[in-house]
C-alpha cells in the first residue's frame, strides 16, 4: 500500500521556513535578548529535522548536498581562528572588539567579532547535531 | 488581584497537565500516550505564558516558539513511529 503523506509534506514545507527564521532570530537576537549561537544552532537542526521526518534522506540529501560532518570541523575551525585573529593585534588570545558602522540599509549598525565566533558554534552545532540523528537513522 | 487570577490560571493549568499525565501513565494504547503527551506540550506553553505576565519580563517569549517547535516535531516523530516503525526513511516508497 502506497502511504500518503500530502498533509505532512504541506504543513513541513510552511513550518520549516517559519523553523529557520525563527533560529536565525534567535542567534542574531543573542548578544542582547536571551539566544546566541548553541540554541540558534539548534533549532536550525530541529528545522533540518523536521525535513528528515517528513520527506525521507535521499531527496533532502539531493536538494541539501551538504556534508554535515565538515559543516561541524568547518564551525571549529571558525571559532578558533577568531580566536587566534586577536593575536595578531597585540591582544590575548580570544580578545573580542566592536565597532560602529554605517551600512547601507541599517543605518548605524553595531558589528562585533563575537557575531563571527558565535558563527563558529552555530555551525559546529547543526553539523554535530545532524550528524549524530542521521548516523543513528541509518539502517535502522 | 490580578496576580491572584494569574496564580488560579497555573492552579488549573496544573491540574490540566495532571490530568494528561494520568492519560500517559495510564493509556491503553500507544497513541492515546503520544496526544496526551502533546496536550502537556501545549499546557506547558500557556504555563509559560502565565508565568512571564506574573514576572513581568518579555525574556520567556522564545521559549514559548521554542516548546511549541520542538513539541510539534516531536509528536511527529513519534506519530511516524507508530505508523511506519521507522522514524527516518532512506528512500521514500513511490
Amino acid at each position: 500500500m502506497k502511504p500518503n503523506d500530502v498533509i505532512l509534506h504541506s504543513v513541513t514545507k510552511a513550518a520549516v521556513v517559519i523553523i529557520l527564521t525563527f533560529s536565525i532570530y534567535l542567534f542574531f537576537g543573542g548578544h542582547h535578548n536571551p539566544g546566541g549561537g548553541f540554541i540558534g544552532g539548534l533549532s536550525t537542526a530541529s528545522g533540518l529535522v523536521l525535513l528528515y521526518l517528513a520527506f525521507d534522506i535521499e531527496t533532502v540529501r539531493t536538494n541539501i548536498p551538504i556534508d554535515f560532518k565538515k559543516v561541524a570541523g568547518f564551525g571549529v575551525l571558525l571559532a578558533i581562528m577568531t580566536g587566534f585573529g586577536s593575536i595578531f593585534f597585540d591582544v590575548p588570545f580570544l580578545s573580542q572588539t566592536f565597532g560602529h558602522f554605517d551600512l547601507p540599509i541599517f543605518g548605524e549598525t553595531e558589528l562585533a567579532t563575537a557575531v563571527l565566533f558565535d558563527v563558529g558554534v552555530a555551525l559546529a552545532v547543526i553539523g554535530t547535531a545532524i550528524t549524530i540523528i542521521l548516523s543513528i537513522s541509518e539502517d535502522g | 488581584m490580578f496576580n491572584l487570577f494569574l496564580m488560579g490560571c497555573l492552579f488549573f493549568l496544573t491540574l490540566s497537565i495532571m490530568a494528561a499525565l494520568y492519560r500517559v501513565i495510564k493509556g491503553p494504547s500507544m497513541p492515546d500516550r503520544v496526544m496526551a503527551l502533546d496536550n502537556i506540550g501545549v499546557n506547558l506553553i500557556a504555563g509559560v505564558a502565565i508565568l512571564s505576565i506574573l514576572l513581568r519580563t518579555h525574556a520567556f517569549l522564545d521559549i514559548i516558539l521554542l516548546i511549541g517547535i520542538l513539541s510539534f516535531v516531536g509528536t511527529i516523530a513519534f506519530a511516524r513511529f507508530i505508523e511506519r516503525g521507522v522514524v527516518i526513511e532512506r528512500k521514500h516508497i513511490q
